[in-house]
């Protein structure tokens, strides 16, 4: 069976049901969850750029660069608030979060 | 292309099997480190399916930078991780449950898909042939989306201040001037004109310098141990101008 974009689909799948998988597992783990959240955005990346490659259209894999753009702004500022929240309060786990009563 | 199909299924076993690791590892640092294993993975099936740029700025961005982010943020933070993950037991059920659902969803939708009989007329940016994919994604990055990059770059410079705002402390490291005591102080607060009778030393008269109110501040700690010993404590002078 030569390599079609199915064979990427599937993968990008099992990698999002993973990440999502994972947000549900460490639901006390800030740093997990934001790994997880990058494993999601890579399942993204993937089926951009297989859909991309199959078509051999470039829009995939220039949007691909900019969810890479706001997937590395969204870690930056999301481990900097992590880091903030850790010299305050002296945890990072997410039932602790509740400065703002939300 | 028997070689495509089994390096694809090579590096797609690896990046499932560490992205398994990443939310399933008891030690955050190794996770972060098989995160980064499938990084580079899906660098290699990027680089199957003709995207060599993406794949490159995969490992530079991500792997240099994202997961080296992650990295010093686990290390630096000294968390109790053990008891972070005190409940794992209690949610991986339901985390199971909807990544099934998800899955058959998925399965769902990768099972019956198509590429539509116009997706080739309908591409916005068809490849073209002949140069590489780095020239031919510059060529489409640097005209048509020349504004949506841009755009990218403000996102960047956004979070990066954001982020330095957010992890700034203005520690007082430094000695600073304090202008306004400066300008109020008067000559008579450290000066004082004495009369002193010849022949008589200094020390013997108890009036060495600085003067008491001065002496009550604390010593600069970088001041020689030598030189305190010098200058024993000043009393205070009772003596004024004979």
């Amino acid at each position: 069976m030569p390599l079609s974009v199915s064979h990427y689909l599937v993968v990008s799948a099992i990698l999002l049901v993973i990440g999502i998988f994972g947000i549900f597992m460490n639901r006390k783990n800030v740093i997990t969850i934001m790994m997880s959240i990058e494993l999601m955005l890579l399942a993204v990346n993937l089926n951009l750029v297989a859909f991309s490659g199959a078509l051999g259209d470039l829009t995939g894999q220039v949007f691909t660069m900019f969810v890479l753009t706001v997937a590395a702004a969204e870690a930056a500022i999301g481990l900097a608030i992590v880091v903030t929240y850790f010299r305050n309060r002296g945890s990072i786990a997410v039932e602790d979060v509740n400065l703002m009563k939300g | 292309m028997i070689f495509d199909q089994i390096f694809f299924y090579l590096f797609s076993a690896v990046l499932v099997a560490a992205a398994v690791m990443v939310v399933t590892s008891r030690n955050p640092v190794h996770s972060v480190l098989f995160l980064i294993l499938c990084f580079f993975n899906a660098a290699a099936l990027f680089l199957i399916a003709g995207a060599e740029f993406l794949a490159m700025i995969l490992l530079i961005v991500y792997i240099g930078a994202v997961a080296v982010l992650f990295l010093f943020v686990v290390m630096m933070l000294d968390i109790d991780f053990s008891q972070l993950r005190a409940g794992v037991q209690r949610y991986a059920p339901i985390g199971a449950v909807i990544g099934v659902i998800l899955l058959l969803e998925l399965v769902l939708v990768v099972g019956g898909w198509r590429f539509s009989a116009s997706a080739p007329a309908l591409r916005l940016n068809p490849a073209v042939a002949g140069i590489s994919n780095t020239d031919a994604l510059g060529r489409v990055l640097y005209t048509q989306y020349a504004f949506l990059f841009e755009t990218a770059a403000l996102v960047l410079m956004v979070a990066m201040i954001g982020a330095i705002v957010l992890t700034h402390r203005d520690r007082r490291r430094s000695r600073y001037q304090n202008i306004a005591e400066q300008i109020a102080r008067q000559p008579a607060d450290t000066m004082t004109m004495l009369d002193l009778p010849i022949g008589v030393g200094v020390k013997q008269l108890g009036i060495l310098r600085p003067k008491p109110k001065l002496a009550a501040l604390p010593a600069p700690a970088e001041a020689p141990v030598q030189l305190a010993s010098d200058h024993r404590v000043p009393e205070p002078i009772t003596r004024v101008e004979g």
